[in-house]
């Protein structure tokens, strides 16, 4: 089915206004990615996730997705309220006591379309592999998604699993790097250079796709081409580049909006830049 | 007094490799990882029969712990097995994150853990693992102490739902427990009634506590010994019961003193019954190469130390 590119567009732009709004009322979390990746989390659970809302831990007959850098948690929060696993309203509870939004994503508090844990960085790989080989020793034919920052892929086991994933061929894994070049302390060339990434994966046996991940049509376009070339004897690795802050102009271009919430006058400028296309929470 | 004997010593890893296998059997659900160790946690058995539910990581345990998370999603019941160094120090946070707080069903299978992996020296000889593992909210930990009961051990975690640490270890040992035991989680096992002082033991001190306490009603001391095999969950009624009666304790260990068993028994008797006790273990220290014998005796692990703390803890009544 051909998606209906600017209705998702508009989608990503009320995502936008939930990240800002959840980061606002709590004042703390992480805006920056969160806005980098609001088309790609839109594109997934609106358009290339086969998914049942009706959340159960196994996913069995399901597409699954693992969120590795789980900081940028208000966009996957919002994305699964406004899918329809929990009510909009609770995105207001976003890291405040007694909540199942937690600043980084958990199972602890029982909160629909999580699986695992994430917050400590590296560890999500590992885990996409274990559940899509769980999915071939079930004969489910369904794929897994993964997402991962780039300034993550400084953590070494996500290296392990790049090779586990190649020499084993998980070719039902879609993983993809948010590439926005910025990490807590500054830009990832100046903190430790990530190279030529398209080299290192195709190295590691990956078959590398690229995404413009703020251009709802490519992000679309490449999901669908990523699924295509599932069960092929390779995992698949899509890098999106992405503008950290994407969307509200005075956070782009910088790190400095990777955990920073917005005072009251910011929240004023940064909404009159998004448009509320789906009623806020 | 019942007199334990044994016509055979076996190592608890290969009661774990034989539990493996039987487990597979019982349900098809069990899955195996290893991060290229086969043969020293004896998986071959299981690798033969069930070729497709083996996962070889490669010497990638932080990899495995997230496989293994994630195979828990679809069903799966992953055992992972490594030595208890890297089962635990090398992983902890994967353990912690992946695992435990996101309450996934993985067995930890950890063998050649304590002094008596010998040769290889303190690299290798994990003696902080029990403190380690325990801390973990919701972490089964589970330290057999022979063969037979390595086995019965690994039959009953792949019926219990939640994340375990089951200990174990390389060297040859008496197996004294019948092979046809029902391990029971978290259920202390009587080895032997007494009236003077209550040895609390795991792993491969149990059978030096049995040792001990035959010396000892040589000397007219009636031990009471318990194998403790669940460290956690505790079997906190079989300590205060033992503990109420006896009025001293000794705990023996073949870990460091601080976190392990003897912590765990300290807690409960301090909050409970203060009575006087005394700890075989490690003396916060790292190990050395040697062999299982030298070093149990240099580290102070062994029947003798046993005797000696039991006198200790009897002057203190």
């Amino acid at each position: 089915m051909t998606p209906d590119i600017d209705k998702l567009t508009k989608l990503a732009a009320q995502v936008r206004r939930d990240i800002v709004r959840m980061v606002h009322g709590c004042q703390s979390g992480h805006p920056g990615g969160s806005l980098g990746c609001a088309d790609y989390f839109v594109a997934l659970y609106f358009h290339a996730l086969k998914h049942n809302k009706d959340f159960n831990m196994d996913g069995t007959g399901e597409d699954l997705f693992f969120l590795s850098n789980g900081h940028i948690s208000p966009v996957w929060y919002s994305v699964l309220a406004r899918s329809g696993y929990f009510d909009v309203s609770e995105l207001a509870t976003f890291r405040k006591i007694n909540s199942r939004l937690q600043g980084h994503p958990t199972t602890h508090e029982g909160l629909p379309g999580i699986r695992v844990a994430s917050g400590s960085l590296g560890q999500g790989m590992s885990v996409a592999i274990g559940a899509a080989l769980a999915k071939k020793l079930n004969n489910d034919g369904r794929v897994v998604y993964s997402l991962h920052g780039d300034g993550e892929l400084q953590e070494g086991q996500t290296w392990e699993a790049a090779m586990y994933a190649s020499h084993n061929k998980v070719d039902n894994l879609i993983s993809a790097i948010d590439v926005n070049g910025q990490q807590i302390d500054g830009s990832t060339e100046t903190v430790l250079s990530l190279g030529n990434l398209r080299a290192k994966w195709e190295a590691f046996g990956w078959d590398v796709l690229d995404m413009n991940g703020n251009d709802m049509a490519d992000v679309v376009r490449v999901l669908d081409l990523a699924l295509a070339k599932t069960g092929k004897g390779k995992p698949i690795m899509i890098l999106m580049q992405t503008m950290m802050g994407n969307g509200i102009d005075f956070m782009m271009h910088s790190h400095k909006w990777h955990g920073v919430a917005p005072n009251d006058e910011q929240l004023a400028l940064a909404l009159a830049q998004v448009e509320e296309t789906h009623g806020d929470y | 007094m019942k007199k334990y004997t044994y016509t055979e010593k076996k190592d608890t890893r290969s009661g774990f490799g034989a539990g493996l296998l039987e487990a597979g059997k019982r349900n098809e659900q069990v899955v195996a990882l290893c991060a290229d160790l086969i043969g020293s946690l004896k998986m071959d058995a299981f690798i033969k029969e069930f070729p497709d539910r083996f996962f070889q990581i490669g010497i990638a345990e932080a990899n495995m712990m997230g496989i293994a998370a994630g195979l828990t999603i679809g069903g799966k019941i992953p055992f992972t097995g490594t030595f208890a160094n890297f089962s635990t120090g090398r992983v902890y946070d994967q353990i912690r994150q992946s695992i435990a707080y996101s309450d996934k069903n993985v067995k930890i299978c950890a063998s050649h853990a304590g002094l008596t992996l010998g040769e290889d020296g303190a690299t290798h000889q994990i003696l902080e693992d029990i403190g380690m593992m325990k801390m973990l909210p919701g972490m089964t930990v589970i330290n057999p102490c022979d063969y037979n009961q390595t086995m019965a051990a690994t039959i009953a975690i792949a019926d219990h739902h939640g994340p375990v640490y089951l200990r174990f270890g390389r060297p040859v040992v008496p197996v004294f427990t019948p092979a046809d035991q029902k391990f029971e989680i978290g259920k202390a096992w009587m080895v032997n009634e007494g009236t003077d002082v209550s040895i609390f033991a795991t792993g491969h001190m149990v059978w030096k506590a049995i040792e001990a306490g035959e010396k000892l009603a040589e000397m007219g001391i009636s031990a009471e010994i318990i194998n403790i095999h669940t460290i956690k969950p505790l079997d906190e009624e079989a300590v205060l019961k033992s503990a109420a009666k006896t009025k001293c304790v000794v705990t023996a260990e073949e870990h460091n003193r601080y976190g392990g068993l003897g912590d765990s028994i300290a807690q409960v008797l301090s909050t409970n019954n203060p009575v006087p006790q005394e700890y075989v273990a490690v003396n916060d220290s790292f190990g050395e190469s040697g062999t299982p014998d030298q070093l149990m005796k240099k580290y102070g692990l062994d029947t003798e130390d046993i005797i000696k703390a039991v006198q200790r803890a009897m002057k203190r009544k």
